[in-house]
């Protein structure tokens, strides 16, 4: 679904990404983990036309995303949940929705599509005229999350929507990405909460500036001494 | 002082508030979505009364045909400076699209003299907008009624766009953030151009009333009512559409009931309006209805 081959992205002259390959397969969960400053927020911007690509191909259900605008590959799908939430302070929580549905003239479907992001997350049902910016951390990610699924994504990229929240309400975010995927949604999930991850992940992928040291199931790297010692902060032998 | 003149001298100040406030509302809104004081705003004014001149004096079109073209294509013009001038310069530091605005601003000023000439020309007021109403010592000028209602027209026309339909939606979230409206699948430029259509098409209709109260139309005739529009802009608070309207009404009051109260003042006109910005960016940078934003 998603082909990432030899990217390379350079921010003023430093090598971000130095030619990584990874694929995300159709109804999978796919994870990206690493250290801050690996690359992995650079990688999730290259694919949704936010950093430019230096080299390289990235490819989504045929398309060649290289050198595409942003608002272009929004409309394939490929729907991109920013790190930091990201919520329109100043807009409602409804507005933050349509907003999301931005492209979506037929008011009926619209509203069909609110009310199915209210059965995954029904706090926002009832925060409908709060301004965004008034909500909690975990009720922002809620929205952040709902926002993307208003434009009906078929493989959604999240870039640590565990980041900053309470235990609670990470789990909370973990149980939805599968919740999310059972639908029928492809799931790219950028993480440094390792362990959570892994556990939802079908494949997953370890990145070290900018390279990619790591590959497998999410099972397999759950058993991988090195994760281990690195991601999942247990000690090795 | 009688209340005649009192109230004589309001309709006059609610008049140039009206015209302040119309102009205002295109600078608000303009930097509302990319944050730039468009400089070059005030100079759509004159273009605006170029073409409405020339298409009654020289081509003898009827007024409402000529004010509509007039219209037309100062919006077109206002697209054409922000993909032309401001776009390439989207993500450069702020100050050089500035001072690529106040260049525009000289550019448009200075093809007005090289293809039109320098000489002020006298703008046709159209018989619609003469003649007045007389209450005994009140005079009461049609064009200030039709400034009036036109000016309360378009602010609602702007107010209802901005917060009632999907492009104003748009407009609100990017002054927030460009990069997540992009990852909605939002066209930003495009969402800019409408503002900009938004904000040049109310300019010409200021510039044709401005002109039809102060008929000279010469090539520098938008830079004081353009500087005075951004003054009302910013103490209304810039990037408010409410206060653009009410800080152009108040500047219009002041200057006016200034010069009422203290006719030997008159030549101090001017300075009424930058004092009040000078007061303003000291004490309330924000302006009336502006709101704090985040870095």
């Amino acid at each position: 679904m998603l082909e990432i081959q030899d990217l390379r992205v350079k921010y003023g002259g430093i090598e971000a990404l130095k030619g990584i390959s990874l694929t995300v397969e159709e109804k999978r969960i796919v994870t990206l983990l690493g250290a801050n400053g690996a690359g992995k927020s650079t990688t999730i911007r290259a694919v949704s036309g936010i950093a430019r690509i230096f080299s390289g191909a990235v490819r989504f259900n045929g398309h060649d995303l290289r050198g595409m605008p942003a608002h272009l590959i929004q409309r394939l799908g490929l729907v991109h949940v920013p790190e930091g939430r990201r919520i329109f302070a100043n807009l409602t929580v409804r507005e933050n929705l349509v907003m999301g549905a931005y492209n979506n003239r037929d008011l009926h479907d619209l509203n069909a599509t609110m009310e199915r992001v209210f059965s995954i997350f029904p706090v926002l049902g009832t925060r409908l005229n709060q301004l965004g910016g008034t909500l909690s951390g975990g009720e922002q990610q809620m929205l952040a999350v709902g926002r993307a699924l208003m434009s009906k994504p078929r493989l959604l990229m999240m870039d640590e929507p565990s980041l900053g929240l309470a235990p609670l309400m990470v789990k909370e975010v973990f149980r939805v990405i599968e919740e999310i995927r059972s639908e029928g949604v492809t799931i790219f999930l950028v993480e440094q909460n390792a362990n959570a991850a892994l556990r939802i992940a079908d494949r997953a992928y370890v990145l070290e500036s900018g390279r990619i040291v790591l590959a497998g199931t999410g099972a397999e790297l759950l058993d991988n001494p090195r994760v281990k010692e690195y991601y999942l902060g247990e000690a090795g032998e | 002082m009688d209340t005649a003149f009192v109230i004589q001298q309001l309709i006059f100040g609610i008049t140039l508030g009206c015209l302040y406030s119309l102009i205002a509302i295109g600078y608000t809104m303009v930097y509302g979505v990319i944050r730039l004081i468009n400089f070059a705003h005030g100079d759509l004014l004159m273009v605006a009364a170029y073409i409405g001149f020339f298409g009654i004096v020289i081509y003898h079109l009827p007024w409402p045909v000529a004010f509509g073209i007039s219209i037309l294509l100062t919006a077109a013009l206002g697209i054409l400076i922000d993909r032309g001038a401001y776009k390439p310069l989207r993500d450069s530091p702020r100050i050089s699209a500035l001072i690529t605005a106040i260049g525009v601003s000289f550019l448009l000023e200075n093809l007005g003299i090289v293809i039109i000439g320098g000489r002020p020309k006298s703008f046709p007021r159209p018989s619609l907008f003469e003649g007045d109403l007389q209450f005994d010592q009140l005079i009461l000028p049609y064009l200030s009624l039709w400034v009036l209602g036109i000016t309360v027209m378009l602010l609602t026309l702007v107010l209802l766009i901005v917060h009632r339909t999907r492009v104003g939606m748009a407009m609100r979230a990017l002054s927030r953030d460009f990069e997540t409206v992009r990852l909605m699948g939002v066209d930003v430029d495009r969402v800019i151009s409408f503002t900009f259509v938004l904000g040049s098409s109310l300019a010409a209709v200021g510039g044709i009333f401005w002109c039809m109260k102060y008929p000279a139309v010469e090539p520098f005739m938008g830079v004081i009512p353009g500087l005075k529009a951004f003054v009302a802009a910013v103490l209304g608070g810039i990037g408010s559409v409410s206060g653009a309207a009410l800080g152009g009404l108040l500047l219009g009051l002041a200057e006016v009931l200034i010069v009422a109260i203290q006719p030997e003042w008159s030549g101090y006109r001017d300075a009424v309006a930058f004092t009040i910005l000078i007061a303003i960016l000291l004490t309330r940078p924000t302006g009336i209805m502006g709101e704090e934003l985040p870095k």
